[in-house]
């Protein structure tokens, strides 16, 4: 890792790997208004005003309406995909009084039930999950 | 002079915050996941280190999309922690060491580390949740603490190699500070965990073991992990991992390890922890 790298290179690599969203330059900037309203709701009074009204919270921010309409359905995935990054969404389950094992679980196409099962067990194997080309 | 005693490393899961917060440590989920840390916790008592500089990253709590530090350091009295979304942790201010944190600051930057430096934040889960592992519940923390925030949230935080040549760096700015202080350094986050995606609930138990193994000796073999093999092996957040080697770079040439932990899971996450002591050169 010393010495200058190709980000070509180095951005091209991360979509290969299985089920991903890595968190680029690219997501951030589609992303910064979803994130930053996301952000808004680490304030108690933001996260009142939330309660009482989504729709209307939402309208105050620059956001597509894709991305409204997956914030209103609590859609990770789809919210990674818009450019959505978890440690922000944490933000919307947490208000929502989820916890990370249980938003996370939603994403994972798994009950929570067998998702925590599967952790307890020992977690996701890594095994056919590392890369997408090389099938390993 | 002050000097660096011994480096720690550990998970900073939010998930164990709350489970000693809400007194639930000797549940059975819990247990085996907190167990690891009574050996720390009576070595600490012994240490009594005066600073801990505590090397974790912010997960949108002090810095949103706004501005994005690659290494920042906190220079303040002390660090409230943080509402994260469900209100702050039922545990004690955070007290700084302004005169260490300059020093070090105004050092690196002079040795060609450009810090960010940070005069007013609060503090979130990635720094209060190892003082919570190492110290239990006590009324005050115990030492003053230098948080030192890397960016691991936007790619491409920094490599390996650049974290640990940081390390170094502030290893020689704690070595020329005049008063006589015990130092500690900590890296915390990790190890092997993914919270998104299809691919979530990724453990890698294998290699986050291969990455314990190498901290200790004179081995450098981890500074040159490229970000690709942290993300396919490890999972997406288990690009944390870079923040220790901020610590191991910090313990000289040889390291000497005290005590290891390592449990799966605490919420969807490996937990690992680890205490190390430089060997004179």
């Amino acid at each position: 890792m010393s010495g200058p790298q190709d980000i070509h290179d180095y951005l091209a690599a991360f979509d290969d790997i299985p089920g991903t969203r890595v968190f680029t330059a690219k997501r951030a900037r589609q992303g910064y208004h979803l994130n930053q309203f996301a952000m808004s709701l680490i304030k108690a009074e933001n996260r009142e005003r939330w309660k009482a009204g989504e729709r209307a919270y939402l309208d105050e921010w620059p956001m597509s309406e894709d991305q409204r309409q997956a914030v209103l359905a609590r859609d990770y995935n789809p919210l990674l995909d818009l450019g959505g990054n978890i440690y922000f969404m944490a933000k919307i389950f947490s208000t929502d009084g989820q916890s990370f094992l249980q938003a996370v679980s939603t994403m994972s196409g798994m009950s929570l039930e067998d998702y925590s099962a599967m952790m307890i067990a020992g977690g996701r194997s890594p095994e056919g999950q590392r890369s997408i080309r090389d099938k390993r | 002079m002050a000097r660096i005693t011994a480096g720690v490393a550990s998970s900073h899961i939010p998930a164990l915050g709350v489970a000693s917060d809400l007194d639930k440590t000797a549940e059975p989920y819990w247990a085996p996941a907190f167990a690891g840390y009574e050996w720390t916790k009576r070595w600490e008592e012994e240490q009594k280190p005066d600073v801990v500089i505590l090397v974790y990253n912010d997960h949108a709590t002090a810095f949103d999309m706004k501005i994005i530090p690659t290494f920042a350091i906190g220079c303040a009295e002390e660090y409230q922690p943080a509402d994260e979304g469900w209100g702050p942790r039922p545990v004690p201010v955070v007290k700084g060491h302004p005169d260490l944190a300059w020093h070090i600051a105004q050092s690196c930057i002079l040795d060609e580390f450009d810090l960010t430096i940070i005069n007013e934040m609060e503090v979130d889960h990635g720094l209060t949740v190892p003082l919570t592992m190492m110290f239990g519940k006590p009324a005050a923390w115990p030492c003053r603490v230098i948080p030192v925030a890397v960016n691991v949230v936007t790619y491409p935080p920094p490599s390996g190699n650049r974290c640990w040549a940081l390390g170094e760096a502030i290893a020689r700015a704690v070595a020329s500070f005049p008063e006589d202080l015990n130092v500690q350094i900590w890296g915390t986050g990790g190890m092997s965990h993914q919270l998104q995606g299809e691919r979530a609930g990724l453990i890698n138990r294998e290699w986050d073991n291969h990455f314990l193994d190498r901290l200790e000796g004179s081995t450098q073999e981890l500074r040159h992990i490229p970000h690709i093999e942290y993300l396919r092996e490890t999972g997406s957040e288990g690009i944390e991992m870079v923040m220790w080697l901020v610590m191991r770079g910090a313990l000289g040439a040889t390291t000497r390890t005290l005590h290891r932990h390592y449990h799966v899971p605490a919420s969807n996450t490996a937990v690992g922890h680890i205490v190390l002591e430089p060997v004179g050169e």
